[in-house]
Parts: C-alpha cells; structure tokens; sequence
C-alpha cells in the first residue's frame, strides 16, 4: 500500500516537471514580483514595507497555475479509474497527489521568493520570515489547489472557477502569513493552524469530488 | 471458485434505470460476454463489476484482484511504451510480466516508441497488454475488439483463452462479434426495468 502510495507520488512529481509544468507557477510568482515595483515606483523604503506582502499575494496568485492539471487530466485518461479498479480508495489517490504537488511547488517558490525579494530591496530579516511563513502555508495552499483542482475538474471555463473557488479559501493564509512579517509567533503559530487543517482535510474533499465525479 | 457474482444487480444512471434483476457468476475458467443495443448499460456493467459504480439493488461479490478496459488506454503519452506499461505492472506487483504482454500483442517492436505516438489500433493493444501484465484474475474488458484489426483480433482471442485456461475469467461487453468458447450470454435487453418492457 505504501509503495504503491510513494509510486503514485514519484510518477506525479515527473508529469508535474515535464514540460516544465512545475516552472510555471515561479515564472508567474516571479512576473507579479516584477510588476509591482513598475506599479508602485522606485521607492525603496515603500517596496521593503509592503514587500513581504506582495510575496504572499504573489505566491497565492501562483498556486492558480496549476490548478487544472492536478486531477482533471488524469480522470480524463481514465488513470483515476484504473486506480480506483485497483482497490485504491480514492482519498489515497488524492493524498498521493497532494504530496507531490506540493513537492513540485513550494520548494521552486521557495527558492524563487530569493530573486523576488532582492527585486522588492528586502531586509535579510522579512526575507527569512517570508521563507518560514511559506513554508508553513505552501502545504495549506497545495492543499486548496487540489480540493479546488478536483471540484472543477471536467468543468468548462474550470481555470476562472477554480480561481473563485480558492481564492476566498485562502484569506486565512494570507492575512497570517502576512501577519507574521510583523515578527510575532502567534500568527505564525496560527498560520500552521490553517494549514494543518486544509492539509488534513483537502483528500477527503477531493476524494469525495473524484468520486461523485464517477457517476 | 467463484471470482466474481451478480446477484439481482439494478443498475440505475443519471436517475434513468438501466437494467435490473440481473445475475451471473463467473468461475474460474468462465467467460461472460455481455450484447445489447448501444446505451443499454453494456459500459456501466462493467463499471458495476469494476467497483466504479455501486449497484442501486442488489449485490455483486469479488474479492480478487481485477484488471480493467476502458476506452481509455491511460498510458502516460510521454513515456515509451514499455515504460508506461511498467508503471501499472509494478503497481500490480508483478515487474517482470510486461515483455511477455507486449509480445502476446505483437508490441515488442513498439517497446521504445513514445505512446502519443501509437495508432488508434496500437493503443488498443497497449491497453490490453495492459491488462494481461497486471496478472490480475479476473479481466473486465468493455469494448476489446474496437479499433482492431482481423490479426490483432485473433491475438485478443488467443490471448482471453490462454488466461482461461490458467484459471482467470473474463468479463467482455461487446457490440461486434468476437469469438468466445463456452462462454455465458448476457443479453442487456432481457433485463430492461420492468416499466420499458411494458412498452
């Protein structure tokens, strides 16, 4: 069972970096780290106050990218039902998918949030805080990417939808994780919750998604 | 032994029931083919046997392990041939069986070559090859013979008979002729909810 989970993560985390689907998200993290210098003006001390933010925002907006190929592909190509034919349940299959998703898109944001927050002229200090508070919240937000992923998936204009959808849901990890730039450990504290909760909770909505989606 | 029994099975879809009261069991050597006009429900039986569906009445027992043919190869596109079947042969536990699929196919050629690449025919026989490397019992197969041509045809009925007589069973739900021995008839039309016959 086990193996079978790790060789359903393996296959995910190739399909996520072919064709360079995993590098999506950071181009795009990266694009909204750019274009908020050219909208906000050369000054220095305003993009260090409101950097750290826009690397929140930036990451929320990149966890839109791959939304559409999480789960719709693969209950297209009839994969999900050979899964399901084989006993696996299908918040296993979605357990699975959620490790390497986030495997495939939080360590890229990670290291890209490095280039983005000398773009934004950030302190060493907010830059760590930034890196701890993704840390934290990238399992949270993987975690809505898929739910959101297996709620729309077969839909039609499902990108728009799915931005609808998870946006929202995904406040709470915005105003903690911005909220930790501030220094304190309760919202970092608070921050973990959030995830901890989306985390435990995504595969049971997203399997059950999958399997009202078999009807 | 029994590897797979419908007992009285309703099967309703999207609120329309589409067939009910149906029974069969399939022991171990056995073969059922299942006929009947187009959108009879000759896909959602197999769903039903595969565990996809779950049946409105009635009940279906299996416990061994069962392979599955859709109209969907699921072979990963990117991958060479070989490699996309290796994936679903070790999540069935069984790496070493996929030369010998590919061969029964006639694919050993088609190894190396990407599956994006394959013909609509070819990538009939990569699913069924598909279905022989799991080394499950007990084959559901939903449309075999689509897309195949008279030799890949006659592979698909060698192929089902030598599974039979290693002791697995076979499921096959299929619109064009397709030659079983002793096999089980199902046909969907007998079993169409008791208001349709009426009229």
């Amino acid at each position: 069972m086990s193996s079978a989970l790790l060789h359903l993560i393996v296959r995910d985390l190739r399909r996520a970096w072919i064709g360079g689907g995993a590098l999506l998200p950071v181009a795009f993290f990266l694009l909204v780290a750019i274009l908020f210098p050219f909208a906000i003006g050369p000054d220095a001390k305003l993009l260090a106050r409101v950097g750290g933010g826009v690397l929140w925002a930036a990451a929320l907006l990149a966890a839109l990218i791959p939304i559409e190929r999480l789960v719709a592909p693969d209950l297209a190509s009839g994969v999900i039902d050979q899964l399901l034919a084989r006993g696996q349940s299908a918040s296993t299959i979605a357990c699975a998918k959620l490790v390497a998703h986030w495997l495939a898109f939080a360590p890229p944001i990670l290291v890209a949030a490095l280039p983005a927050a000398a773009l934004l002229d950030l302190s060493t200090n907010t830059l760590v805080r930034v890196e701890i508070g993704l840390l934290i919240g990238t399992p949270g937000l993987a975690a809505l990417a898929l739910a959101t992923g297996a709620l729309v998936a077969g839909l039609r204009g499902a990108g728009a939808i799915a931005g609808l959808l998870l946006l929202p849901l995904a406040v709470p990890l915005l105003i903690f994780g911005a909220g930790s730039l501030d220094g304190g450990v309760g919202a970092l504290k608070l921050l973990a919750a959030v995830s901890l909760v989306l985390v435990a909770g995504a595969p049971f909505v997203a399997g059950a998604a999958i399997r009202a989606g078999l009807d | 032994m029994t590897l797979i029994a419908f007992d009285a099975v309703t099967c309703v879809r999207g609120g329309r029931a589409l067939f009910e009261g149906l029974s069969f069991a399939l022991e171990q050597g056995g073969a059922a083919l299942v006929t009947g006009p187009n959108g009879i429900g000759k896909s959602s039986l197999i769903r039903l046997a595969a565990g996809l569906l779950a049946p409105a009445a009635g009940c279906i027992i299996d416990d061994v392990p069962r392979a599955l043919l859709t109209d969907q190869a699921s072979l990963d596109e990117e991958l060479p041939l070989a490699r996309a079947l290796a994936f679903w042969a070790r999540l069935d536990g069984v790496a070493g069986d996929v030369a010998a699929a590919l061969d029964a196919l006639a694919l050993s050629d088609l190894a190396d070559i990407p599956v994006r690449l394959l013909s609509t025919g070819q990538r009939r026989r990569a699913a069924i090859a598909r279905v022989i490397a799991s080394g499950a019992p007990l084959w559901l197969l939903d449309e075999p013979a689509n897309g195949l041509d008279k030799m890949a045809l006659g592979l698909l009925e060698t192929t089902i008979a030598t599974h039979r007589a290693s002791g697995g069973a076979v499921l096959v739900a299929s619109h064009t002729p397709i030659t079983l021995p002793d096999v089980i008839a199902i046909d969907l039309s007998q079993h169409l909810p008791l208001l349709e016959r009426a009229i």
